[in-house]
């Protein structure tokens, strides 16, 4: 399969957007190049603000713009856009229901060598308290796409975190992105592993190697955050028995928080939350990072036989 | 500005400062200080210079204005009831649970609002957002943005990231008024960390300043004639005020930065003001 990247999606859609709807306009803080919002600002530079190094006052600021009627984009590393950011998004954006779609990149482990600072393992954690706030991880560049495209076609404020890395494409150009509906990847009866963003390609491969144990896991992929596909989160629950989530993300609040709060409530089943804990990430290699906090493939398929050999 | 409609623009601050006392008393909670300062810059925006209209509140040609220092909710509350915008009889539900005046300001709740406000320093980068997305129409809009904030809340870092983006873009349709009281929740801004000079900063960004008597309904219009002319940069007017003003034992008093007036004290107050005149 095809490895594409999630970022180079980003700014070809908004390239293609730009040009569809006069009223988009796209704000970076100086990372441009980064995100790739650099597409969209070559071609309609009178439609793009590069804010500088204020990320604060870009955040603000496009919320002032959106409310003059205009469909705003914005743009930075995640660590920066929703951790740095956050009082901003909370008042500018979602109190004010502002039409911002936040596109943040680079989450995770998935940095590498730039290390902790720039690693956000929160982002997803703090968008998901945000009332009205959509929040979004795509998993390929399809999907990605779709997201964009989405948001952008629906008012209110959205949060995308896509990955630096380029990750392998899942989905046929028709796949379309829906809210809330958690995309089947791997249908199975043993377990459910559900996953987002760089992790569901772990994820997949992770099936793979329980298969040839004649483990047979389903494997969700879990890019509609909020709103959450509970349905698909319930059936797959009550088939396997056994839920397994899988995030570059801290367990603490993301998408195994997120799983857990809804399945405490509906049908409750054994539970292994995989992803960062309590801690910081480090520099390193992606792949070698993914070794070192346990998060490879064969990491999430030794993980997957505990659980169920549990009672 | 004539004797007469000056008068009648002094009538109208007189009577948000008696809106301001009651709603704050009736509550028993709000910012009465900060409030009370901004009176004459409110009166003069919303009843001589803003192109507004309370039967259409959301037109598109409007011109905007934010309160960045949210918490001086009432004065705009006081001038959007007074306005029409909102029946006068509302004010005494401000800040109850089932009210649309929350204790800053909403949007979402209140019509006038143009942009909910209440954490320091973001409702200047709203206003820079607003300055932006009026001159990007196709057809450059006529309309202008107004935004009042302290000069405690200039002691954020956002506000002089705002300012640098508004004096670099050249954002010559956006008025920014700084309620210069000297008073903030801890004592004097002076004191706890000076802000001066003031004027300096904002020209350094690259902004046109003018320096007024913050309650002198005259010099406030001048200062918004002067900004109309302007097409080369922000304007940035320091209205200097003294906090709680028209209420003697509140003016200059940093206790009643946030706290409300108990019965006796409502009533010294509204008398001063000539409340029932």
């Amino acid at each position: 399969m095809a490895v594409e990247s999630l970022r180079g999606a980003y700014g070809q859609t908004l390239l293609r957007l730009g040009r569809e709807n006069p009223d988009l306009v796209v704000l970076d803080a100086d990372l441009a190049k980064s995100t790739q919002t650099q597409v969209f600002a070559k071609e309609y530079a009178g439609r793009f603000i590069d804010m500088g190094l204020s990320e604060q006052d870009m955040v603000s600021t496009a919320a002032g713009i959106a409310l003059t009627g205009k469909t705003v984009f914005a743009s930075s590393f995640c660590a920066f856009l929703m951790g740095r950011v956050f009082d901003q998004v909370r008042q500018s954006v979602c109190y004010n229901q502002a039409n911002v779609k936040l596109v943040g990149t680079h989450a995770g482990l998935g940095v590498g060598e730039d290390g902790a600072t720039h690693q956000a393992l929160e982002d997803v954690a703090l968008a998901r308290t945000l009332p009205g706030l959509t929040v979004i991880v795509p998993a390929d560049a399809v999907e990605t796409a779709s997201a964009v495209e989405f948001a952008a076609a629906t008012p209110g404020p959205f949060f995308i975190r896509l990955t630096r890395n380029n990750l392998t494409t899942f989905f046929g150009a028709e796949h379309r992105f829906v809210p809330g509906r958690a995309p089947v990847l791997r249908d199975g009866t043993d377990i459910t592993l559900v996953a987002m963003g760089a992790m569901v390609e772990k994820a997949m491969q992770a099936a793979e190697l329980l298969a040839a144990d004649r483990v047979a896991a389903a494997v969700i992929n879990f890019s509609s955050l909020k709103p959450l596909d509970g349905d698909t989160l319930l059936r797959y629950a009550r088939q396997t028995g056994r839920v397994l989530t899988v995030e570059d993300h801290s367990v603490r609040g993301g998408l195994g928080g997120a799983c857990a709060e809804f399945l405490a409530q509906h049908a409750p089943v054994p539970m292994t939350l995989m992803g960062m804990d309590d801690q910081f990430g480090r520099s390193g290699k992606p792949e070698d990072l993914y070794v070192h906090f346990k998060l490879s493939a064969s990491d999430i398929a030794a993980a997957a036989r505990r659980l169920l050999s549990r009672p | 500005m004539n004797e007469r409609e000056l008068a009648g623009l002094s009538e109208i601050a007189r009577r948000l400062r008696i809106h301001i006392i009651r709603m704050i008393s009736q509550a028993a909670s709000g910012h009465p200080g900060g409030s009370l300062s901004a009176v004459e810059i409110l009166t003069c925006l919303y009843f001589r210079e803003m192109r507004i209209d309370p039967a259409d509140p959301a037109r598109a040609d409007r011109d905007r204005f934010v309160l960045s220092k949210g918490h001086a909710a009432p004065v705009l509350y006081a001038a959007l009831a007074e306005r029409g915008f909102i029946p006068v009889s509302q004010l005494d539900t401000l800040r109850q649970a089932s009210s649309s005046l929350q204790g800053h300001p909403h949007r979402l709740d209140t019509p006038g609002v143009d942009a909910s406000t209440g954490s320091l320093g973001q409702g200047l980068s709203m206003a820079v957002g607003m300055a932006f997305g009026l001159r990007l129409r196709p057809a450059a809009s006529p309309s202008r943005v107004f935004a009042l904030i302290g000069d405690g809340e200039s002691q954020e870092g956002q506000i002089w990231e705002a300012a640098m983006t508004a004096g670099f873009h050249r954002l010559a349709n956006l008025c920014v008024f700084l309620d210069a009281n000297d008073l903030q929740i801890d004592g004097r801004v002076s004191a706890i960390k000076d802000i001066a000079p003031i004027g300096e900063k904002w020209q350094a960004f690259r902004w046109r300043v003018h320096e007024i008597d913050g309650h002198d309904l005259r010099q406030i219009s001048s200062s918004v004639a002067a900004f109309r002319r302007e097409t080369e940069m922000p304007t940035l007017v320091i209205a200097r005020t003294v906090k709680g003003k028209g209420v003697s034992f509140m003016e200059d008093n940093v206790n009643f930065h946030g706290q409300a007036p108990n019965a006796r004290e409502t009533e010294t107050a509204l008398q001063e003001l000539g409340d029932g005149r």
